[in-house]
């Protein structure tokens, strides 16, 4: 019989919080949860709450939230990887997210996008390597009407051009021109 | 809460209305144009000008006319201002007063406007939606009371049944019918869910009735509440959509401490209260049984059906699950009657319907229209056609579910079935216009990379087949494709079609089927040879 080494979960949220002693997001996320009740169908919205607090959900904040709700970590795993809106990697400080649905789409918005893919150095879902600039796609932001639009750290533009989606990030991205 | 104090607050708020009301929206369009710095600059200069006794600044929600935003209108002068940036506010105070006014006017009569018929979007624009009295004020809540008061939950179902109303969410399914299996199905505990994961690309008709008049969403929901015997709602809506969570949340509030959610709504024993789910950016998920899933903390992904949600839906229990649209329908039958909305529309298809105009096209804006009223009509008078000059080339309905209607067809009459006839689907509401320059292989594509990528992977024909389409379409687009790869293409889109698990697989060849039967052409020209 095949006996597979058995990873000590708690031990390493333990861990995990002891090495982030004194850090009061958890504090937060905690009564977040208490007021779900630590029901297990609260997950996503843990999960939203989460990654608010700390940016980006790494694994072993995954695990301390699958401990607290009592979920195996492979079911917070799978839910967090499954929702576009879960990042499991850190983002960068600024943030470009062209939209590319249909309406921006036929106005052109694949042109804004790949503009600013060249000009960044990055495909679109990736962060800069000096992490200062996410670039990412939307599926539809439902600003048809100003189509075609890009939002620069959370602020919606419209009718963008890829002249002036440069312009916006240009001051993102100066490591590519140096 | 009673109906006297309902009609007391209502009066109150009307009675405190000032002479002269200048409504700013203050919709997700408009906010990200400014609007929000210009309602604050409009109460500026009204309170400059020691006008604050006789003017009215509102925040309202959406003026339709989306891309002239930010929009201001001034009642009762009739006047509507287009782009209004923040330092025109002053001139705009001014122009009530005899100045001259710089602002650049509108035309709140342009066909536009004129040949809207509005049932779901009456206070879209008009009501402040983030206070109740400004909905209780323009009868809102009255057909909650009159719906638990005067009427048996069985009255309430028939009444939707004759007024012939249809799941505004893209199926058409009869929304009494559906009402009516929940109320019959057995077991204790029901839940209604209002279905707000507008994910369809093209889409904001939910988003702006969620925006602009949420509280017609929470009514129509504690009425069917009370008719399928359900005492738990829960909205589940896009995280893609701040505003409307916000007012959401605000309107949920409010109406909790107005005693119109919660227990004995209306002093009877009918108790009812609502919990906001927010999506986390799934397409899938707008599938009922993915978007149940969701609900419970779990991955949207599918199941087969039946069971229907109306017998086992969320946790198990029957529930009860309609689009925002739907709910939004629900007061006015309730208020006016089943017969005078049966009156509106065609034969088969009863009342309005919300669309989001976007594309090449010269009005981009929300649009409600009667049922069978000619697409030539939304595109070219209201939509007033495409832009510079250009020719329209064809419409796309129903978003990547739905497919393209050719210029030829413009005459077709907007209902269920015209449009499946076609070959699209009315869908939830979007409608995107094309130009001649529009290549319709690549929105082929486009729309295929979308299913591609929102394919939640449950079944096979739609994880793996849209992956296949998607490539050929690709070649097709890059001209590395032969006459043999259409043909496989065609094979492919039915096998997918007729073999898929959700709605999500079974729809996604409908953009490539309905450009292939319109614009087969545009195909072949690409095709090298073999």
């Amino acid at each position: 019989m095949i006996r597979h080494p058995r990873t000590n979960h708690r031990k390493r949220v333990e861990d995990f919080l002891e090495r982030a002693d004194g850090d009061k997001r958890f504090k937060i996320l905690e009564t977040h949860i208490k007021r779900h009740q630590y029901r297990s169908d609260a997950l996503i919205e843990v999960l939203h709450k989460a990654q608010e607090l700390f940016g980006y959900l790494e694994d072993d904040l995954l695990l301390f939230v699958a401990n607290r709700l009592k979920l195996p970590p492979s079911r917070v795993y799978g839910v967090a990887t499954f929702y576009h809106f879960f990042t499991l990697k850190p983002k960068g400080r600024h943030s470009c997210v062209v939209c590319l649905g249909t309406a921006c789409y036929v106005k052109g918005a694949a042109q804004v996008l790949s503009a600013v893919e060249k000009a960044a150095g990055i495909r679109a879902g990736e962060t800069t390597p000096d992490e200062n600039l996410s670039l990412v796609t939307a599926r539809c932001i439902g600003a048809c009407g100003l189509a075609p639009a890009v939002v620069y750290d959370g602020r919606v533009t419209a009718r963008q051009t890829p002249e002036s989606a440069l312009e916006q990030v240009k001051g993102w991205i100066r490591h590519v021109a140096d | 809460m009673l109906l006297t104090d309902l009609e007391a607050i209502a009066k109150r708020e009307i009675s405190s209305r000032k002479k002269v009301t200048i409504r700013c929206c203050m919709a997700a369009g408009c906010m990200s144009s400014q609007s929000g710095e210009v309602k604050a600059a409009l109460e500026k200069a009204v309170e400059d000008a020691g006008l604050t006794s006789e003017i009215e600044v509102r925040g309202v929600g959406c003026m339709r006319l989306c891309c002239q935003g930010p929009l201001v209108a001034v009642d009762p002068q009739d006047e509507m201002y287009e782009k209004v940036a923040p330092h025109e506010a002053k001139s705009i105070v001014g122009a009530l007063k005899g100045g001259k006014n710089k602002a650049h006017r509108g035309n709140p009569h342009q066909s536009f406007f004129e040949k809207q018929f509005s049932i779901v979007l009456a206070n879209s624009g008009v009501i402040d939606p983030e206070r109740i009295e400004s909905y209780i004020a323009a009868d809102g809540y009255q057909a909650l009371h009159n719906a638990l008061r005067e009427m048996t939950s069985k009255e309430v179902l028939d009444a939707i049944q004759a007024s012939g109303l249809r799941g505004r969410g893209g199926g058409g399914y009869p929304t009494g019918l559906k009402w009516t299996t929940v109320a019959k199905a057995a077991g204790d505990k029901k839940y209604v869910i209002c279905n707000a994961d507008e994910g369809d690309p093209g889409a904001f008709m939910d988003r702006s009735v969620l925006e602009s008049d949420p509280h017609r969403v929470l009514e129509g929901m504690a009425i069917a509440a009370y008719a399928v015997g359900a005492d738990q709602g829960f909205i589940y809506v896009r995280a893609e959509y701040p505003l409307a969570i916000e007012r959401l949340q605000n309107a949920i509030r409010e109406a909790k401490r107005f005693g119109l959610l919660g227990s004995g709504i209306f002093d009877s024993p009918f108790h009812f209260s609502i919990d906001l789910r927010i999506g986390a950016g799934a397409f899938v998920c707008g599938e009922e049984t993915a978007l149940m899933a969701s609900i419970e903390g779990k991955r949207g992904t599918p199941r087969p059906r039946p069971p229907y949600p109306a017998e086992s839906g969320l946790w198990g229990c029957p529930t009860l699950i309609n689009n925002v649209e739907t709910f939004a329908n629900i007061a006015p039958i309730i208020q006016n009657g089943a017969a005078w909305f049966a009156n509106i529309g065609t034969e088969k298809s009863k009342g309005t319907k919300v669309f989001a105009l976007a594309g090449k096209i010269t009005n981009t804006g929300l649009i409600e229209v009667p049922m069978g009223t000619p697409l030539r009509v939304i595109v070219e008078d209201m939509g007033g056609g495409a832009p510079d000059g250009n020719s329209v080339k064809a419409v796309q309905t129903g978003g990547p579910s739905g497919g393209c209607i050719p210029s030829e067809h413009l005459d077709t009459p907007v209902d269920y079935e015209s449009l499946t006839h076609l070959g699209s689907i009315m869908g939830s509401g979007g409608m995107i216009v094309m130009d001649q320059d529009t290549n319709m292989v690549d929105v082929a594509r486009f729309f295929m990379e979308f299913c591609m990528d929102e394919s939640c992977g449950k079944c096979v024909p739609c994880r793996a087949g849209t992956v296949q389409m998607y490539h050929i379409l690709d070649h097709i687009v890059e001209g590395k494709a032969t006459k043999r790869d259409l043909a496989k293409l065609e094979e492919l889109c039915d096998l997918v079609k007729n073999t898929s698990l959700c709605g999500l697989g079974m729809t996604a060849p409908n953009p490539v089927l309905s450009t292939l039967r319109f614009f087969r052409k545009e195909y072949e020209e690409r095709l090298r040879p073999e």
